[in-house]
């Protein structure tokens, strides 16, 4: 019987290990990037601008160019790598607290300007390499080490909807929400950063990602019941979907 | 049947979160008893019957890149 390989780690994968904990969602977010940069076959040209937080050594996991922005400001660092080289695709990854929190500036403005840069976001609701303290995506009630008697929105304020915000803004060409939490779920994800991607590629406008993702460790469950959470709690209060699709028709 | 296929796991980049053992639809996907060199239970792939479909389901959720799954040629297609 013959055997051919069918699935295998994706050639921009570089071969360190992540330094996530177990279960974390950002290495499969991760793959789905290198298995969409080696289908578009974009690996020489890519430029990744890696954030503040958990994934701030991003760019060794990648066989790409890369560098770190600092806190919140990647799409800022992206935009003048773009305009500075306008052939390459640059994106950026960013979590809640980098891009909701210290980074909500320059988010909003790149997506106002319709700067021709990717932005993949992670939003697991809480900061990660901190320690599990209240980001600004919390939801209410939520348990966390600033919040420990739940989130309060008398004190704490409600969780901020980035795709909410961003909707509205004229250079955005593409905005999908969207989980990473079945097998199912992430086939549909790798096609819709594929479609972020090409619209960089067609030079439609800004393209962002939300993937709402799990903590493990700082939700304090195990990988299996963090899943769950996500769809039971998250999922109600980020409602999954596609904001703002301008890349119809022009494929 | 006959098995589709079957998959290899990386036991020392496993971290043994379980996800691949959840999603497996065959549930051939258990926790080894050794260690790895990080410490960790690594998953490992229990197929005694030959009841592997290699849909892929533990690639796409192992969140280290540890599983490679491989696809008999010829038998996939009569199924």
């Amino acid at each position: 019987m013959i055997k051919e390989m069918f699935l295998k780690k994706p050639k921009s994968l570089s071969e360190k290990e992540f330094t996530y904990c177990p279960g974390c969602h950002h290495g499969i977010v991760h793959r789905l990037i290198a298995e969409v940069i080696d289908e578009l076959n974009i690996r020489e040209k890519t430029i990744v601008v890696a954030p503040v937080g958990c994934s701030v050594f991003a760019y060794e996991f990648f066989y790409l160019d890369g560098t770190v922005a600092p806190h919140g400001r990647a799409p800022a660092v992206a935009t003048g790598m773009k305009r500075a080289l306008p052939d390459r695709i640059v994106f950026t990854y960013q979590g809640d607290g980098d891009l909701a929190a210290i980074g909500t500036a320059e988010i909003i403005h790149a997506a106002n300007r319709g700067e021709n840069i990717t932005t993949i976001f992670i939003n697991n609701a809480i900061y990660g390499m901190t320690g599990g303290q209240m980001a600004p995506t919390s939801l209410i009630g939520m348990k966390t080490t600033t919040t420990p008697y739940g989130r309060d929105p008398k004190k704490d304020g409600y969780p901020i909807h980035v795709c909410e915000t961003l909707q509205n803004m004229k250079g955005v060409a593409y905005l999908e929400r969207l989980t990473v939490s079945s097998p199912q779920e992430v086939i549909k994800a790798k096609k819709s950063i594929r479609k972020a991607f090409e619209a960089q590629i067609n030079q439609i406008g800004f393209s962002l990602i939300e993937v709402l993702s799990t903590c493990p460790t700082n939700w304090g469950m195990t990988p299996v019941e963090a899943i769950k959470w996500l769809k039971e709690n998250m999922v109600k209060e980020f409602p999954l979907g596609v904001f703002v699709d301008k890349t119809k028709g022009v494929n | 049947m006959p098995a589709r296929g079957y998959i290899e796991i990386n036991a020392d980049k496993c971290k043994g979160c379980g996800l691949c053992i959840s999603f497996c639809p065959q549930k051939l996907i258990r926790f080894s008893e050794k260690f790895n060199t990080k410490g960790y239970h690594p998953a490992e792939f229990h197929d005694p019957q030959k009841r592997c479909i290699a849909c892929g389901f533990c690639y796409q959720m192992c969140p280290d890149s540890a599983i490679t799954v491989y696809r008999f040629k010829g038998v996939t297609q009569n199924v």
